[in-house]
């Protein structure tokens, strides 16, 4: 496999992440900071939110077992996760999490519930394909990141 | 100033940035360093503290998230606000109106939403800009009171103004932005042109006392107030400093004797108060009658402005016409001695007053102090006299000193008692017919200006505070608020002669600038303000109109204690006498 079609493999791979409604316009914002200053930019960024969404999901975790049910503090977690989505672009999971602050709104704590696996699975599933994503960039070398996906 | 070197500018803006959420902060500081910032992240808010306290000056603004675990991004905007006076920019990732609004009105600069884009960020060094050049402006413009503050920005920030000064028409409140770089005169008209910072109009001053009086005086607090009024544009530090002048009002006021009367108190004394009304009479016959047509019809624009004038006013203001003529058939020549000076002081002390805002509009540059020792030193009573020439008509001032009579049934004046407050209804009157006058009698005015420049000024200023006066009594329910900014603007007036003086040249302009605010006027006077004068004048205006004059008018009206302290002054007692 040559370097182009590795760079088209990515790029392909990132259309279909874009596509699918895992990603939005704020990902592109963050690779288009990658520069020769920080040719890891993205992935630096992504690395660290997932550390850090890792933490507040766990965070999360703890304060839906907790008893009484605190709304207001599953809601006040629940925003942050979402602010940090946010920052990458991490679109289907911030809308997870909306829909997670509306329950709580709702005081419906089985839809919290439940949209909170949903939260975890689509962190789950965001990671994989991204950590696949940048493991084909780091074989293609720092001109992959700037393809752009058709929007 | 530093901000003037526009290469290295805004490159090197020192940021500081705080938010909890680590990839935002790592995002945030990437986009602020492509934009040439010097950038200091920050994840804590109660750290972000530590760090502007620990190195204070080392950071131009802050951005800060809304949303902390430690503190609430508000509650951090506030501290800064209070501490470091930085410009900071609020972001979030939900964009309520409400939660947005509660930003600004904490004092934000700015509020973005989450995600924040590149092009965003490369902007904001605007705000930076804009504060320094208030700064810059209070430096220059003596600290004493917010208000003279205001109208040196209004003065000062004319050239640098332009597209800035329109945009922010609207919001009247707001604090005035000031780009030296869209500096056109041209562009700006009376209207166009606003305050610098918060003027706290009548409206504004009933918010906030409503909000005070819901809140509850023990418990009031500028955070509570400002979420209550609910003004977009204002700030905790606005409130906060009106919240200061008015407790100061308050314990004042507890001091005082319950005895006032508010209300009947001035009707009963609109029909008194003769003896006062010779002595202004003496000194404002000496005018020509000119103004005799012309003053009716400013009288009239007056009242259809301000349908909120108390039934007094209305009063004298028919009562005028017929004095009118008494006045008019003085002749010239009884134009009073100086001897009579004594009797007129209390105008005189007036009108020094009323002057100020006027005087401080035109001499942004000078330092307020020299302009007034000037003042003092060289202002012959003679001022007064030249007075009259001007086409005032006196008939307007014994109308409203009628109307004025309160402070003088409470506090029975003696002729030698420098009382302030008639005179300066008389004044405004005068004003009125001044107004409409000036358009039509420009030539004059300019050739008289030289001699006659104090007295011009002061009519004019008194025209302004008259209009104000007249509002503020309809609208203000609450006279002791009233008072307290009397005290302020009683002190900026004290600066102003002096201001005077130096400007004389500008007097003319002033004048008629004062009329167009008053009456609303009128295609002539602005197309000559245009012509003339230039725009500073017009911007002070404005100032003076909303905050400055109903200011001072209240406390001739409702504060005999106020004007007690006005005659304190010395500057007005060497005028006077001197």
């Amino acid at each position: 496999m040559d370097y182009s079609s590795l760079r088209r493999q990515a790029a392909s791979m990132k259309k279909s992440l874009f596509d699918q409604g895992y990603l939005d316009e704020q990902f592109c914002q963050v690779e288009d900071l990658q520069d020769e200053t920080s040719p890891n930019f993205a992935e630096e960024v992504v690395t660290l939110f997932f550390k850090d969404s890792a933490r507040l999901i766990s965070n999360i975790e703890q304060a839906l077992e907790k008893y009484p049910k605190d709304f207001n503090k599953w809601d006040a977690y629940m925003q942050q996760l979402k602010g940090s989505c946010s920052s990458i672009g991490a679109s289907r999971m911030k809308s997870e999490c909306m829909s997670f602050r509306d329950y709580c709104a709702q005081g419906n704590a089985e839809g919290c519930m439940k949209s909170f696996q949903k939260v975890k699975r689509e962190h789950g599933v965001l990671r994989q394909k991204l950590e696949a994503y940048f493991q084909l960039l780091r074989q293609v070398g720092p001109s992959g990141a700037a393809t752009r996906p058709a929007m | 100033m530093a901000l003037a070197d526009a290469t290295a500018f805004p490159y090197g803006l020192r940021v500081l940035v705080v938010d909890d959420d680590p990839t935002w902060l790592k995002i945030l500081e990437k986009m602020l360093r492509k934009c040439s910032y010097e950038v200091t992240t920050c994840g804590l808010a109660s750290v972000a503290l530590q760090i502007l306290r620990e190195r204070r000056n080392k950071f131009d603004i802050v951005i800060s998230d809304v949303n902390m675990p430690d503190m609430d991004g508000f509650k951090l905007l506030e501290h800064i606000g209070l501490e470091m006076d930085l410009p900071v920019i609020m972001m979030s990732i939900d964009g309520e109106t409400s939660r947005v609004m509660k930003g600004v009105q904490h004092g934000a600069c700015d509020y973005l939403l989450k995600p924040v884009r590149m092009k965003e960020l490369r902007n904001i060094w605007q705000h930076v800009y804009r504060k320094k050049m208030h700064e810059v402006k209070e430096i220059e413009g003596n600290d004493s009171c917010d208000d003279l503050q205001i109208f040196r920005n209004g003065c000062e920030g004319l050239e640098e103004r332009g597209l800035f000064m329109r945009a922010d028409s609207d919001t009247m409140r707001k604090r005035k932005d000031v780009d030296k770089d869209h500096a056109d005169q041209d562009s700006s008209d009376g209207a166009t042109v606003k305050k610098a910072r918060v003027v706290w109009s009548v409206d504004l001053h009933q918010k906030f006392v409503n909000a005070v009086n819901q809140i509850g005086f023990d418990k009031v607090g500028p955070k509570k107030i400002l979420d209550l009024m609910n003004v977009p544009g204002l700030t905790r530090e606005n409130v906060a400093s009106h919240l200061q002048k008015y407790r100061l009002y308050l314990s004042r006021l507890q001091k005082q004797n319950e005895e006032r009367i508010l209300g009947a108190t001035r009707q009963d004394f609109s029909h008194k108060g003769p003896p006062d009304n010779l002595n202004l009479r003496n000194s404002f016959q000496e005018q020509p009658s000119n103004g005799a047509n012309g003053f009716q019809h400013t009288s009239q624009k007056i009242q259809a402005q301000s349908n909120m004038l108390d039934p007094h006013l209305e009063d004298t203001k028919i009562v005028v016409p017929l004095k009118v003529s008494d006045k008019n058939g003085t002749p010239v020549s009884d134009v009073i001695d100086p001897q009579n000076v004594p009797s007129a002081s209390p105008l005189g002390g007036v009108l020094s007053f009323e002057r100020m805002p006027l005087n401080q509009d035109r001499k942004p540059s000078e330092t307020m102090i020299l302009e007034c020792q000037s003042w003092s030193g060289n202002v012959p009573p003679k001022q007064f006299m030249q007075y009259p020439k001007h086409n005032h008509e006196r008939c307007d001032l014994l109308g409203d000193y009628s109307c004025l009579p309160k402070p003088d049934l409470e506090h029975p004046i003696t002729p030698g008692n420098l009382y302030v407050p008639p005179p300066l209804v008389s004044m405004s009157c005068s004003m009125e017919g001044d107004v409409r006058d000036f358009s039509d009698v420009k030539r004059d005015l300019l050739g008289c200006m030289k001699s006659l420049s104090p007295a011009l000024t002061c009519t004019v200023d008194s025209v302004s505070a008259q209009l104000s006066d007249s509002v503020v009594t309809s609208t203000n329910n609450d006279p002791k608020f009233s008072s307290v900014e009397g005290l302020s603007s009683s002190k900026e007036c004290l600066f102003d002669p002096a201001r005077n003086q130096t400007t004389l040249l500008n007097s003319e302009e002033a004048s008629i600038i004062c009329g167009t605010d008053l009456a609303c006027l009128p295609d002539d006077l602005s197309g000559y303000q245009l012509q003339g004068i230039g725009l500073n004048n017009i911007d002070l205006f404005q100032c003076n109109d909303a905050m400055m004059l109903h200011g001072l008018q209240n406390n001739w009206y409702d504060d005999p204690e106020l004007s007690s302290e006005i005659m304190e002054f010395p500057l007005l007692d060497e005028c006077l006498f001197a």
